[in-house]
């Protein structure tokens, strides 16, 4: 189990990361390395054992539909890069 | 030019009518200030716990359970990838696998042409969470406002291959679907405010053909007639496409309500690779079937049903049936109506008649006993002084002969703004039907003798006019003749 150079650059692409041809390489090498711990896992025997979708053994976790009251404008714009009539300003979007 | 077949799958997003979000337990409203309903869990800040809305995952287990469909008894959510400013966290919880939604393999009647019913594959019915609003600012930049962000958003989405094939059929599915959702009370479905949102995808293939065509999405449609006009379009379109040696490309399309077209539009991920993964920050769903039963038993008659039963059981047309059945509150006004010995035609005439004229001129809502004005986030109308029955009272005076429809009709008015029943008004204003034998004699004779014109038009092969002379009788008995007596009787003092 091994991860390609392009299949890096796609990743860095959807995650927005601009990367260049070494730190391609750099995290080409980490990630591999991660897989092969992936691999180990991979290794043990799991036969009897009911596929989990979570590790904790917890279900049914949820609230009640009670309304309550989260931030005020002001705190949560206050870290915000910017902002301008109660909105968070990002840079142009391009759709429509 | 060769015949092209239309297949149309619907997508419906519906904003569900839980006071509060869905991960966390900011308000739900529509409108307001912009970020004046966020917290750190909507805004995707570090070290938020998101937690599931309990009210919200049963709204969809009993629209999937309206719907027919499959009950995922063990059901996760997903994680959507994505980066767009749109979703803070840079991810949509949403629901993702064959059988992992809530609700999946289900089926929606809808109209057919002939009379009956038409079913059309469910292949899913999934929650996950809105996004923000997105608006672009002169002097550039982009603005966003989270208050929408996390509200509950349920997904219905058709089976492959489609079943519907019409512009007509796509307008009844949705029709049909957003009636389900207000039975359900789950969303208020207001189209034109975004909060039942559809995006058709249209693909064509000639006669004869069995590989599905190209298809194309179309956003922006905010009306039924929108969906019906942007199917036609698209169905139209493509098929000049290819008429004219071209291809039809895969894309999002927008619709432009006033060019009546639609228009490519740049979509905001070009791949779409969403990397689908659980989300470890909310742990898994399980349901006993005992509980999914419970849900069962709250889901009420479905509006198709009911809109054919009251044709079989009643005899109404499917017209009338369709406007008692196209408001829940209506159905149930007219069924306590009904249920209180009125006869179910007549009802129904006052009813989708002069009542709803009133209604709609006052902007009152008209409330069965027990009923609730309609839950939304918009403002509460007010409840009309009518009852069902006001209606049944009326519906037995004209039946039992004592008052003439023009009369009742005037009745219900007053009643209408008064509050009275329509047999006080009868007894206080004295307005009972005149069938008096000696009264109709008298006052017809005296307009025979007052006419001498139209009586020899009449005379002369004229029937119509008699029309004018009974209706002479009955303005000066101020609509009180009995008008089949008055009619009977000018007949025969002509004829003499
Ligand atoms: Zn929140």
């Amino acid at each position: 189990m091994s991860i390609s150079l392009d299949e890096v650059r796609h990743v860095a692409r959807l995650a927005r990361l601009d990367l260049d041809e070494s730190e391609l390489m750099a995290f080409q090498g980490e990630l591999n390395q991660l897989l092969g711990h992936f691999g180990d896992i991979q290794g043990v025997d799991v036969s009897g054992v009911a596929p989990k979708p979570h590790a904790v053994a917890l279900q049914n976790v949820w609230a009640e539909d009670e309304p309550r009251f989260g931030l005020t404008r002001e705190q949560a714009l206050r870290n915000a890069a910017n902002s301008r009539a109660g909105l968070f300003i990002v840079p142009t979007i391009i759709e429509e | 030019m060769a015949r092209y077949l239309t297949s149309v799958g619907m997508e419906v997003h519906a904003e569900l009518l839980t006071r509060s979000k869905m991960f966390c337990r900011c308000e739900v409203g529509f409108g307001g200030e912009p970020n004046t309903r966020v917290c750190p869990v909507c805004l995707g800040l570090p070290g938020a716990l998101p937690v599931p809305n309990r009210v919200a995952i049963e709204m969809v287990l009993r629209t999937a359970l309206a719907l027919n469909c499959q009950i995922a008894y063990d059901s996760v959510f997903h994680r959507k990838n994505y980066f767009y400013p749109d979703l803070p966290k840079g991810f949509q919880v949403s629901q993702y696998g064959e059988t992992n939604p809530l609700g999946y393999y289900g089926t929606l009647d809808i109209p057919a042409a002939d009379g009956g019913t038409k079913t059309v594959r469910i292949r899913r019915v999934h929650l996950e969470e809105d996004t923000g609003k997105l608006m672009h600012l002169p002097g550039g930049g982009s603005g966003v406002d989270y208050n929408r962000a996390g509200v509950p958003l349920m997904e219905i989405v058709t089976d492959f291959p489609p079943d519907i094939t019409t512009p007509d059929e796509a307008r009844d599915y949705l029709q049909q679907l957003r009636l389900v959702l207000l039975y359900l009370g789950v969303c208020d479905g207001k189209m034109e405010q975004g909060s039942m949102r559809c995006e058709p995808n249209i693909s064509i293939r000639p006669e004869g053909s069995e590989t599905y065509g190209t298809k194309t999405e179309l956003k922006n449609l905010n009306s039924f007639r929108s969906v019906q006009m942007g199917v036609e379009y698209e169905t139209e379109r493509q098929s000049q496409v290819i008429e004219s040696g071209g291809r039809v490309v895969q894309e999002t399309r927008g619709w432009n309500e006033s060019t009546q077209s639609s228009f490519a539009m740049r979509t905001k991920e070009s791949e779409q690779d969403y990397r689908y993964f659980p989300c470890p920050d909310l742990v898994p769903m399980h349901f006993e079937e005992a509980s999914i039963e419970r849900l069962r038993a709250t889901i009420p008659e479905l509006p198709l049903a009911k809109q054919r039963r009251y044709q079989g059981e009643f005899g109404l047309s499917e017209y009338d049936a369709g406007v008692l059945v196209g408001d829940q509150s209506w159905a149930g006004f007219f069924e306590e109506a009904v249920g209180q010995g009125g006869d179910p035609k007549a009802v129904c005439n006052w009813m989708n008649g002069d009542l709803l004229r009133l209604l709609n001129e006052t902007g009152q809502v008209a409330l069965a006993g027990g009923q609730a004005v309609a839950h939304g986030h918009g403002t509460p109308a007010t409840v009309s002084k009518v009852t069902p029955a006001h209606i049944v009272d009326l519906v037995r005076l004209v039946g039992s002969g004592q008052i003439n429809s023009k009369t009742a009709k005037t009745l219900l008015d007053d009643a209408f703004s008064s509050g009275d029943m329509p047999s006080r008004l009868v007894e206080a204003k004295g307005l009972t039907q005149i069938s008096d034998d000696g009264f109709i004699k008298e006052t017809v004779a005296q307009v025979i003798a007052e006419n001498p014109g139209p009586v020899e038009q009449y005379k002369s092969g004229k029937q119509g006019v008699i029309g004018f002379l009974v209706g002479q009788v009955m303005k000066s008995s101020q609509g009180r003749a009995n008008p089949t007596m008055v009619q009977d009787e000018m007949r025969r003092q002509l004829g003499e």
